[in-house]
């Protein structure tokens, strides 16, 4: 096994795609470590990316936020400015692991790591979050719902590397929320969770809305309907009511030891429904 | 030597306060050495191979390629173990247990193992080794397990206990009844009865430290072993005779203990680790990783329990019955005998019944944790009581007190009871603030009753004064909860000296005779009364040495506060001798100084507690919030108050887990889903409010003190207190433990379909 700590992006991707045997990009290791201590996976190659310039820092732009590779979830918590912008996306990193892990994982790894019941990745996908991905042949920008393609499984290809997460400029009147069900009160894993997203006009009528579900299906689903669901209205009994049912129905989840297709179907649309709730609120609707 | 046990009914100096104990700051520094903190010159690393099938035939194992990667230096399967155990069955299933002879019977099941230079080696060694399976079909559900087309795990299993032995081999090992009365006549007496089936899943005592151990034999045939068990004399006598050695020339050594919980009283991997040592020729370190931990070690019996009770219109209980069927993995077990046992154990009965079943299914050898037995069938009882004193209108601690045994009378296992505290547990919770605390929406207040034997046993140890008066105090069974801290008190309280001049270790198997293990609660009950013992005899030794000091007869010395006293009217001008005055002058007046105690500690006091807690329920999610929850027990007297409270919450932390979230989870294939803490799920601190504790001290006449075991019976309450409080938040009777999410979601959902 190697362990490298690149200085630059370059010389990351570049050492990526020149390895021959199995690679893994090391950021906080919260997932990658684990998994190699349980004999899982043993990479030929490590690539550390915490010394790369500039993938540490959260930086706002006149765009928004962008959110290096390598920056710990605690340190989302800390970025007064992204907790305002984006308190939903905040509180999801927030909840992974427990205090002491979010001290090192990365909503990059979060994302990477693939996983349908991933915390921050419903919250990402509701905020229309992308993601930068630098490669042999140069950078490109994609919707972070395009980069887990199922259980495990990411679209990046041989030598990519997520450089950061970027968030956009907040519009004003909007506000986003996300609920994940756990049966205990921390260190744990979702067993179904939502995101919502939503901005809304002076009078309180809903103008654009994102509703993101995880753990329901193998991938986390952007669920268009529930969207539809709100848009138009302003958040009453009845749309909170067609939102629940709308997440209930889009979810294609499965029964195993955390949890069955039942309770999964009726916790998604009831969480969906108090994050709306939170999201609305936040946006200042009343 | 002429001790007497019985309660004295003293005032206490040192008994009852609450120092810190002397293992505190290593632990909390980290230098306490815990069983993978032992190391050795040159050893090596071991590991298991499993099976990864539930129930397989072993056609063959070929090691011919794992023997010969570079770095291994002994490869063994179970040739390498020959069955020494001489006709005992229950030896024997230890034997196969550590290593599958001719199936494996569970997913787990260790098959072969290896010792390497390093553990990189060691796993791609395992990797080299080839096992030809033949697949069996496996039953792993304790009901299923009972039908009579149930694959068969062992067929040389005939039911015992049956009035005719059966013509067919089954997975039911024995059926064993206990009660007294005619509960037909008794349920034709009932105004009211209720009558429900229960099921428990399996736990496992989670305890946070894996099985560790370092083996190390000699070419001489003489051996060490470094391991974190709960009682190292069992491990010495067992592993000796697998290995055909003079328990003698093995000396085991225990190490610090993260957790037992029961998991930690039979021998896995330590025979093993033996064997890969001899077979090198060099010390090997055995250590389970969580997975191993939960695949292979003691887990609880999942349970399926009937309860029928009935009652008269005044709250008289007229008559109870119970059928429990538990879980024995594949081996036999007497588990369901326990519950049977404990199951009305509360309770003054006139007529009652119980029967066990011990069913053999293809899941590890069931273990024993903490009061084993005893929580599942309390479920299904004090869940049946809290549904009839409902039905009655009555609230559910007066049904309870109104039906609660008390001396004399004769317990639904048979012996008749001494001075017990069910009913002042009762009375306690009856009063106690908690039961007037407001319930909010959503919430539930439930309680329950538990009951628990309590063992005591061989036990030995030694107590050496040293020259500068202070005691060494050597005891052999191995401190789990604070018994150091405890005996060190006793010690103490005997000798009429100060805590501080005491210390107590765990003697290894060598420096002292036999003891059984820290286990049926039995660690500060008969150690102490050992304890207490030696201290005597070194209090005799002490007298003489001081009457030789003065030139008198020992008859006229006694002994006072921690001083020899010269009594009578002739000696009435010679002052106090300290301990430590004679202790400084034993050189010249015969040597050293020292009490010694070899007993078995029988009377036992029972142990009985009341608990009571609040949850609340998500009627949207059936997630749940432990609101309050307060402990009431007796502890005969606690020797140390703080470590009581200790145990007490420990007990309430445990099975508010098992109650709420933690089980065994099993695929179509057998395959254990959950083999790790992410999907097994004990609480974490922040699942957990304060738990309240209240210690009654009702005193256990057969020890000096009046001390019970306490470390049990506070997890016998919490399931069934836990269900009732769900039960009543929830406006459902739930009947399966754990109560998860999706449980609760589901039988509310039914309720509002129904």
């Amino acid at each position: 096994m190697r362990y490298i700590r690149p200085l630059s992006i370059e010389d990351a991707v570049g050492q990526l795609a020149r390895s021959a045997g199995t690679a893994a990009i090391l950021a906080g290791g919260s997932d990658l470590l684990v998994r190699m201590k349980g004999g899982f996976v043993e990479p030929d190659l490590i690539v550390d990316i915490k010394s790369i310039a500039g993938l540490s820092e959260i930086r706002e732009t006149a765009d928004g936020f962008s959110i290096g590779a390598a920056v710990p979830c605690a340190v989302l918590g800390e970025n007064a400015g992204l907790k305002k912008a984006w308190p939903g996306v905040v509180e999801a990193a927030k909840l992974i692991g427990s205090k002491q892990v979010q001290g090192r994982c990365t909503i990059t790894g979060n994302l990477c790591n693939a996983s349908p019941a991933a915390d921050s990745v419903p919250a990402l996908v509701a905020a229309g979050a992308r993601a930068v991905i630098a490669g042999p042949s140069g950078k490109r920008t994609i919707a972070v719902e395009a980069v887990p393609t199922g259980p495990g499984k990411t679209s990046l290809a041989k030598g990519e590397i997520i450089e950061a997460i970027l968030l956009d400029k907040r519009s004003p009147r909007s506000g986003d929320a996300y609920l994940r069900f756990i049966p205990r009160t921390e260190m744990d894993i979702a067993v179904v969770s939502a995101g919502v997203n939503l901005t809304i006009d002076e009078h309180g009528v809903v103008t654009a809305a994102r509703v993101a579900l995880g753990a329901a299906a193998p991938t986390v689903l952007l669920v268009e309907e529930a969207a539809e669901a709100l848009v138009g209205r302003k958040l009453d009994e009845a749309a909170l009511e067609r939102l629940a049912k709308v997440c209930a129905g889009a979810c294609r989840p499965i029964d195993d030891k955390r949890g069955t297709i039942e309770f999964r179907r009726k916790v998604a649309g009831v969480l969906a429904r108090r994050a709306a709730t939170t999201a609305y609120a936040r946006a200042g609707g009343k | 030597m002429n001790f007497d046990p019985r309660f004295s009914g003293r005032k206490f100096a040192s008994v009852g306060t609450r120092p810190i104990r002397p293992d505190g700051v290593d632990k909390v520094t980290g230098r306490a050495r815990y069983g993978a903190d032992f190391n050795m010159a040159g050893q090596l690393v071991g590991r298991v191979l499993r099976s990864p099938h539930a129930h397989a035939k072993i056609r063959k194992i070929d090691i011919s390629k794992a023997e010969k990667l570079a770095g291994v230096k002994a490869v063994i399967t179970a040739k390498d173990l020959p069955d020494l155990t001489d006709g005992d069955a229950a030896m024997y299933d230890i034997l196969d247990n550590c290593m599958a002879r001719t199936k494996a019977l569970y997913d787990g099941h260790a098959v072969a193992a290896v010792a390497a230079i390093d553990a990189r080696t060691a796993r791609q060694a395992l990797k080299l080794i080839e096992v030809d399976y033949e697949i069996l079909p496996h039953v792993t559900d304790v009901d299923e397990a009972m039908q009579h087309h149930a694959p068969l795990i062992n067929d040389t299993i005939f039911t015992e206990g049956l009035e005719e032995k059966p013509v067919k081999p089954s997975n039911v090992t024995k059926r064993s009844q206990f009660g007294h009365g005619d509960v037909h006549q008794g349920f034709g007496h009932a105004d009211f009865i209720v009558e429900r089936s229960f099921k428990t899943e399996q736990t496992h005592q989670g305890y946070i430290e894996p099985h560790a151990c370092v083996a190390s034999v000699s070419s001489d045939g003489t051996a060490d072993l470094w391991v974190c068990t709960q009682g190292h004399f069992v491990y010495r006598q067992h592993c000796a005779q697998l290995l055909g050695m003079e328990a003698s020339k093995l000396r085991v050594t225990s190490s610090e203990i993260g957790g037992g919980f029961g998991g930690k009283t039979h021998v896995w991997a330590e025979p093993v680790a033996l064997a890969l040592s001899r077979k090198a020729g060099r010390p090997v370190k055995l250590v389970m990783t969580r997975d191993e931990v939960f695949r292979a070690s003691g887990p609880t019996s999942a349970t399926s329990i009937d309860v029928k009770i009935g009652a008269r219109k005044d709250g008289t209980i007229t008559a109870a019955e119970a059928t429990l069927r538990y879980s024995a993995g594949p081996y036999a077990g007497s588990w369901a005998e326990i519950g049977a046992m404990t199951a009305f154990a509360c309770y003054k009965l006139d007529n009652v019944k119980t029967v066990g079943y011990e069913v053999l299914v293809n899941r590890p050898k069931t273990a024993a944790y903490r009061a084993p037995s005893a929580p599942m069938a309390a479920f299904a009882v004090e869940s049946a009581v809290d549904e009839l004193a409902k039905e009655l209108g009555m609230d559910p601690v007066d049904f309870r007190i109104k039906n609660a045994a008390q001396e004399g009378t004769r317990s639904s296992y048979g012996p008749v009871y001494g001075p017990i505290g069910i009913g002042p547990t009762l009375e306690a919770v009856k009063n106690h603030p908690h039961m007037k605390a407001p319930l909010k929406k959503n919430q539930g207040r439930g309680m329950a009753c538990g009951f628990w034997f309590n063992f005591g046993g061989q036990t030995c140890t030694d107590l050496n004064i040293g020259m500068d008066g202070s005691v060494s105090l050597a005891v052999g069974t191995v401190d789990v909860g604070g018994s150091r801290a405890s005996l060190s008190l006793v010690a103490a309280e005997e000798l009429g000296i100060a805590y501080e001049h005491v210390k107590a270790i765990v003697a290894d198997t060598s420096s002292l005779g036999y003891n059984d293990m820290t286990d049926g609660s039995r660690g500060t009950f008969s150690s102490s009364m050992a304890t207490i013992s030696a201290a005597r005899n070194a209090i005799r030794i002490l007298r003489e040495r001081a009457a030789q000091m003065w030139d008198i007869s020992v008859d006229d010395v006694v002994w006072e506060q921690g001083h020899a006293v010269a009594k009578g009217e002739k000696h009435g001008n010679l002052g106090r001798l300290s301990l430590k005055e004679i202790a400084a002058e034993s050189g010249k007046t015969g040597g050293p100084i020292a009490g010694h105690s070899e007993l078995v500690a029988d009377g036992a006091g029972v142990s009985f507690a009341t608990h009571i807690c609040d949850i609340e329920v998500d009627p949207e999610t059936g997630s749940t919030r432990v609101i309050r929850y307060t402990v009431v027990q007796d502890a005969g007297k606690a020797v140390h108050p703080t470590y009581v409270e200790g145990q007490y919450q420990g007990g309430a932390a445990q099975g508010i887990g098992w109650a709420l979230n933690e089980e065994y989870i099993y695929g179509k294939d057998g395959r254990l889903q959950n083999a790790g803490f992410l999907d097994y799920r004990i609480p974490v601190c922040s699942d957990l409010p304060m738990i309240d504790t209240q210690i009654l001290e009702i005193p256990n006449p057969n020890h000096p003190y009046g001390v019970r075991g306490v470390g049990e019976t506070s997890i016998v309450p919490p399931l069934a207190a836990i269900a009732n409080a769900v039960s009543n938040a929830a406006g459902v009777r739930m009947t399966h433990i754990p109560m998860s999410p999706p449980r609760i979601l589901a039988a509310i959902e039914a309720e509002r379909g129904g």
